[in-house]
């Protein structure tokens, strides 16, 4: 639904002689989704033909929901995720647009989102927080 | 004291380390979803905490070791956590205030190792700070909706405290690895922490409607691993009994 280009994690990629040398950021530091993108980033690129691959991992700057793309943002919302917003809380609910929301909980399914309630169409909803 | 980098990371992933595993025991049976899921989103950030500091330890110490390896194959006298951090969950209210009086001084503590003047340790706090202000805030509304909620919570609460007080003065206490790592500027100051602590204290507590406990009188042992409590060897012998069993195993 979302690249990890959009997402805003990928923070580099350069030959470094005859190895491509990925640079990644992780969204939260205990993100279980770690190695399997950095697995998956391996496995793209073999499959481009790309034999030496060298992923590091970038810790700083720290990653943030700035660097979400406007791309990134559009898909979240069209599946069903709150993109994040500076003011704190969802714009609108990714549903039925509406803004009249509560919060149900600081984190959702999991650490990079909160739980979220529509009080118009009362569907629930993940909320990608901002960081 | 050349050793001082290695023990101070010790002790900033212990704390971790032995907080996430304990929280991590709610999962799947916390009183309500959303706080079963918080628990264990909350303990996913502290262990990948874990895996920072402890890795950067592991790098300082350079003896070959890995973060893994000082996880699951040290045993209790090694470990460098506060006390407070290791004792049992008791009820979801202790868990909670727990979490609290420790979240109040990790954010405070993580802000000023931003600043650290070893760029390694700087890192990982900037990227532990924005996941530790996050549990700060949801760990201090929920001691405010269960100090101010029924009798029942209430007076949970309150024994809750009067429990964890005594506990939460090691965060403060320093010795010669904080000296020495203050000097070189790599670690902050915690007695410019210890205000920042009681002031987030003072006012959730108030909010919460909860009685500050007097008595100053603080059990230590735990960071300088001199004793720590029989709850640690247990908890332990559940973390680690995998890898003991069956040395190297990975998946
Ligand atoms: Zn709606």
């Amino acid at each position: 639904m979302i690249s990890i280009v959009d997402l805003g994690i990928i923070r580099g990629v350069a030959w470094q002689g005859d190895t491509l040398e990925v640079t990644v950021t992780p969204t939260y530091s205990g993100c279980p989704a770690t190695s399997i993108i950095n697995l998956d980033i391996e496995t793209a690129l073999r499959s481009h033909g790309v034999e030496k691959i060298a992923i590091k991992r970038a810790l700083s700057p720290a990653w943030t929901t700035d660097w979400l793309s406007e791309k990134g943002r559009a898909r979240l919302e069209e599946y069903g995720i709150a993109p994040p917003n500076p003011a704190g809380g969802p714009q609108r609910c990714p549903q039925c647009r509406a803004t009249n929301l509560e919060k149900v909980s600081q984190f959702g399914s999991t650490p990079c989102k909160a739980h979220w309630r529509c009080l118009e169409c009362l569907e629930p909803f993940d909320y990608f927080k901002c960081i | 004291m050349p050793d001082a980098l290695f023990e101070y990371l010790l002790r900033l992933g212990d704390n971790t380390l032995v907080l996430g595993h304990r929280i991590s025991e709610w999962c799947g049976k916390a009183p309500i979803l959303e706080e079963d899921i918080a628990l264990a989103n909350t303990a996913l950030d502290l262990m990948g905490q874990t895996q920072l500091w402890l890795g950067l330890a592991a790098e300082v110490e350079s003896k070959g070791r890995s973060a893994d390896d000082l996880a699951f194959l040290r045993d209790v006298w090694d470990f460098r956590n506060v006390l407070m951090v290791e004792r049992p969950n008791g009820d979801f209210g202790h868990t909670i205030m727990r979490q609290f009086l420790f979240d109040a001084f990790h954010l405070p503590l993580l802000d000023g190792l931003q600043n650290s003047s070893d760029q390694r340790v700087a890192e990982i706090a900037e990227k532990s700070v924005k996941e530790a202000s996050y549990h700060l805030e949801r760990s201090a509304d929920t001691v405010i909706a269960l100090g101010d909620g029924t009798e029942e919570s209430h007076r949970r609460m309150q024994s809750a405290l009067d429990l964890l007080w005594p506990f939460s003065g090691e965060m403060f206490l320093t010795d010669a690895v904080d000296d020495a790592l203050l000097v070189s500027g790599i670690a902050p100051d915690l007695s410019q922490i210890k205000p920042i602590w009681s002031k987030t204290v003072e006012k959730t507590l108030r909010e919460a409607t909860l009685t500050t406990p007097e008595d100053d009188f603080a059990h230590s042992g735990g960071k300088t691993g001199r004793q720590h409590t029989e709850d640690l060897g247990h908890m332990l012998a559940q973390m680690q009994w995998l890898q003991r069993a069956y040395p190297g195993a990975s998946w």
